[in-house]
């Protein structure tokens, strides 16, 4: 047998449910990884001897044959997520040493079905960028290089450390929050599978709040079908978040299992082939096209003709929503306090202190368009603008099942660069954000290498609560694309 | 829309954040960089859009009038930056405060 680090997130399952290794194993085999790869920085706290305290609870129960879901499984988990009695800082210096009472309602699903946490992954601030570079606790390293170039890559963000400990194969799959991008742009840069559910899909209640409206939690895993089963895990109605889907949880696992596509109509957004995306993407993209094609899906050109619009639109609506959320950060109740002559100076000082760069950044530009006089002309018109965009999606889907698009502009870049100007960093998610924007299920597939030997990510953007189409899609393109490639060294 | 320097300290103040003023200036550019940006939404007619605040088409829930919680009051101190004061040393659930500094003389 391979070794169990070697495994996908199914064939560790069933080499689990076949008794080939127990929980206990399992988890110092990917503890092992973890120690290998300290050097990543691609998790904010390691939790080991929580790992074997699951892993072997994980056991007792299979041996009573109460084997669940994940039984055993290992699973890293993004620091954004609240994990009772283990530090969450959400990348910040103001969330440092806090120390969440409670546990998220997604990672109480995933211990639920019998997955083992070994770690908290590092993320930039308050998940607030494309690199990984804005976090408190410093840039995580890619695994991947450049051919022939020794520099140290960025893995995207903001999950970027969920998305590197898959791509290093330290774990079998991890969690993550997408906002405007940050599963399905890491998971391109990484080379591996990131999946956004439909808004609504999984709950954000104990999750750090960024832009209530667009944070949706979802996982990474290095196929199709681990990324399936792990959605499946972590979804399903939860009364503690308002927006959460009374839904039940499909079996995800099997609609990525089935990948016929014939006759499935797949739509080509013409807006997408914008300047500044690398040839070797729209090189890419056109081969998508082809795979699917020739796997029997009927490839139809659509119009999203608001595209270019909803990357502005989304950078009035998210930093409103996150000056909002961010208030509560006041150094009153948890969190970093700095001291100041009276309350106010109190709260200047804390935020002051307690927030990075990008994160103060995001914050002002919101109290800005939210301020009195400004609301009309900025955050009601991103609001009409989101409703032009979802009309645009809602449009294209009477004539396709899918969309197929690149996720990124460009494959990984070097740590320090697109740091000059905010606006080229926020162009990485000009293809995510659109989706984002009206609430859709978005997956990344990696599906290519460019000429420096980096990976590229393609992704399918389904209908709104239709992930099973979109994994059917997606599997489909797996198997055309049949990327297998991992990093060197790892 | 241009940001000056007296408009970026006025945003911090709103926003309570201290800035250093020799930020000010620089972030002034940034701002105003973002902001102009933003502009280009000004080519789209959004007359008659009705603004969508959610994608979501379900009206919210409500959940029946009762209490569901209570009694942790020890779980909701556990991280106050300046400690946490209980009345009743004995029943850390029942009362407790956070503390701050002293605002009146």
């Amino acid at each position: 047998m391979a070794a169990l680090t070697d495994l996908t997130l199914t064939a560790l399952k069933a080499a689990l449910d076949k008794k080939e290794a127990s929980a206990v194993e399992v988890a110092e085999a990917h503890l092992k990884k973890l120690d290998e790869h300290r050097a990543l920085n691609a998790f904010i706290t390691e939790t080991p001897e929580r790992a074997r305290e699951m892993a072997k609870a994980s056991d007792a129960r299979r041996a009573k044959g109460e084997a669940a879901l994940l039984e055993g499984v290992p699973l890293a988990i993004k620091d954004l997520f609240c994990t009772e009695g283990v530090q969450t800082t959400a990348g910040s210096h103001i969330l440092e040493g806090f120390v969440p009472q409670y546990e998220s309602t997604v990672t109480a699903n995933l211990w639920k079905a019998g997955a083992v946490m070994v770690g908290k992954t590092n993320l930039d601030e308050f998940a607030m960028g494309s690199s990984n570079m804005t976090s408190y606790f410093g840039g995580v390293e890619n695994p991947w290089k450049k051919r022939g170039d020794n520099r140290k890559l960025v893995p995207g963000g903001s999950s970027g450390g969920s998305a590197a400990v898959v791509a290093a194969y330290m774990v079998p799959g991890s969690t993550g929050t997408d906002t405007g991008g940050s599963i399905r742009q890491p998971a391109a840069f990484c080379g591996i599978v990131g999946l956004k559910p439909t808004y609504g899909r999984c709950s954000r209640w104990g999750v750090v709040a960024f832009a209530s409206s667009l944070d949706q939690p979802g996982p990474f895993a290095r196929t199709v079908e681990d990324s399936a089963l792990l959605l499946q895990g972590m979804a399903g109605h939860d009364p503690k978040d308002s927006t959460s889907a009374p839904l039940a949880v499909p079996d995800f696992a099997a609609a990525a299992r089935n990948t016929d596509i014939k006759g499935l109509k797949v739509g080509i957004p013409r807006e997408y082939r914008v300047e500044g995306t690398a040839a070797e993407i729209v090189a890419l993209w056109d081969k998508g096209i082809e795979m699917l094609r020739a796997a029997g899906a009927v490839p139809v050109e659509v119009s999203l003709p608001h595209t270019k619009y909803a990357l502005p639109a989304y950078y009035i609506v998210a930093p409103a929503e996150c000056s909002s959320n961010l208030a509560r950060y006041d150094g009153v109740r948890f969190g970093l306090r700095v001291p100041g002559k009276d309350l106010i100076e109190m709260y200047q000082n804390t935020r002051g202190a307690g927030f990075g760069k990008e994160v103060r950044r995001r914050i002002m530009i919101g109290t800005y368009v939210l301020s009195a006089g400004y609301y009309d002309a900025y955050y009601k018109k991103a609001q009409q603008i989101r409703a032009l965009i979802a009309r645009d999606f809602k449009q294209a889907f009477e004539k396709c099942d899918v969309l197929l698009t690149p996720t990124a502009p460009t494959a990984a870049f070097a740590a320090g660069e697109k740091m000059d100007d905010p606006v080229t960093m926020y162009l990485n998610d000009m293809f995510t954000i659109p989706a984002s924007m009206a609430g859709l299920p978005g997956i990344s597939v990696p599906a290519g290498v460019d000429k420096d030997g980096l990976p590229l990510g393609l992704q399918i953007i389904g209908r709104s609560f239709d992930e099973e189409t979109m994994l059917r899609a997606a599997a489909a393109l797996e198997k055309a694309a049949a990327f297998t490639l991992r990093p060197t060294g790892y | 829309m241009s940001l000056d320097k007296d408009a970026v300290a006025r945003i911090a103040r709103l926003a309570r954040l201290k800035v250093p003023d020799e930020e000010l200036a620089p972030l002034a550019g940034e701002l105003s960089g973002i902001l102009a940006w933003i502009e280009q939404l000004n080519e789209v007619d959004t007359k008659n859009v009705e603004p969508m605040s959610s994608v979501s088409d379900v009206t919210l829930p409500q959940r029946e009038d009762k209490v569901t919680d209570g009694g942790i009051a020890e779980k909701i101190l556990a991280n106050a930056p300046g400690g946490a004061v209980y009345i009743e040393q004995t029943d850390k659930n029942a009362g407790g405060f956070f503390t701050v500094p002293k605002v009146v003389e």
